[in-house]
């Protein structure tokens, strides 16, 4: 039986990935929370994690410089956030507090992707000494 | 990687409120500060924020910071006040005293100083992450 280490540890890198580039996001959001006329982004996590997994899985590939390909973790198709209150008087469309506890959640989401990649490794560990 | 990215943003956000901090305790101790002319008056000062793109190609994955561009002079009238026996009055008894709002002030003070908690919060958070990240398979 062949154990590939790359598919074995493929899905929690690409969700730890993703994770990271939200709270990039989350994070630009609360620096911009009182500039005006800054629009809060995101993306929806689920979905950019099926691209990047199907992106990973199709065999495509680029035989020109200019070809588009896969869309990756590194471009992920981000949105404007529908705010929740309109008109605050300068154009911006930060909701703070939900900002905050989506970004508190996503840390706590990544802690969780970290904590499955180390049980593989210690798995995988633990099989090769053969204790 | 993109959580080292957090501590430029966080970053930026954590210097922006600081000016808004400092202007907003330099408008404040100057609430009752006394000229004997108009055009010595304190004004009232105040930052602009802007966003700030970390390389000049705006893109949807180039995530902005804040950065302070301009720091504004309000034109407010000084208040004019009749006071002869102030030693700093001028021939007809007034005194000139800054037009600050309090008010408005303090209301700055609070959002720069949330504001400023709030930003370190997240590149704590993002430092606590990366040191997690670290350690993985130890």
């Amino acid at each position: 039986m062949a154990i590939s280490i790359d598919k074995v540890m493929q899905y929690h890198e690409t969700a730890l990935l993703l994770r990271s580039k939200r709270s990039e996001v989350l994070a630009s959001n609360i620096a911009n929370a009182n500039t005006p006329g800054y629009k809060a982004k995101d993306f929806d996590f689920s979905r950019a994690l099926q691209e990047a997994q199907s992106a990973q899985q199709s065999s495509m590939v680029k035989t020109h410089q200019n070809h588009f390909g896969p869309s990756g973790v590194s471009d992920v198709s981000m949105k404007y956030i529908v705010p929740f209150q309109t008109g605050t008087g300068d154009g911006n469309s930060v909701d703070l507090p939900s900002q905050q506890t989506a970004f508190a959640q996503n840390a706590l989401e990544y802690q969780m992707s970290m904590r499955f990649l180390n049980s593989k490794i210690k798995g995988m560990l633990s099989a090769l000494k053969g204790e | 990687m993109a959580l080292y990215n957090i501590f430029n943003i966080a970053g930026s956000a954590l210097s922006a409120n600081s000016v808004l901090l400092n202007t907003t305790a330099s408008n404040m101790a100057n609430a009752n500060s006394v000229t004997s002319n108009t055009g010595d008056t304190y004004q009232a000062k105040h930052p602009v924020f802007a966003t700030l793109y970390q390389n000049q190609r705006v893109s949807q994955s180039n995530l902005p910071g804040v950065q302070v561009t301009d720091i504004i002079s309000s034109n407010a009238e000084p208040i004019r006040k009749h006071s002869p026996e102030h030693p700093m009055a001028d021939e007809d008894g007034y005194i000139y005293m800054a037009n600050i709002n309090l008010v408005e002030e303090m209301a700055n003070m609070i959002t720069a100083s949330r504001a400023y908690q709030t930003n370190l919060q997240v590149a704590d958070t993002a430092k606590k992450l990366l040191q997690q990240t670290l350690k993985l398979g130890q």
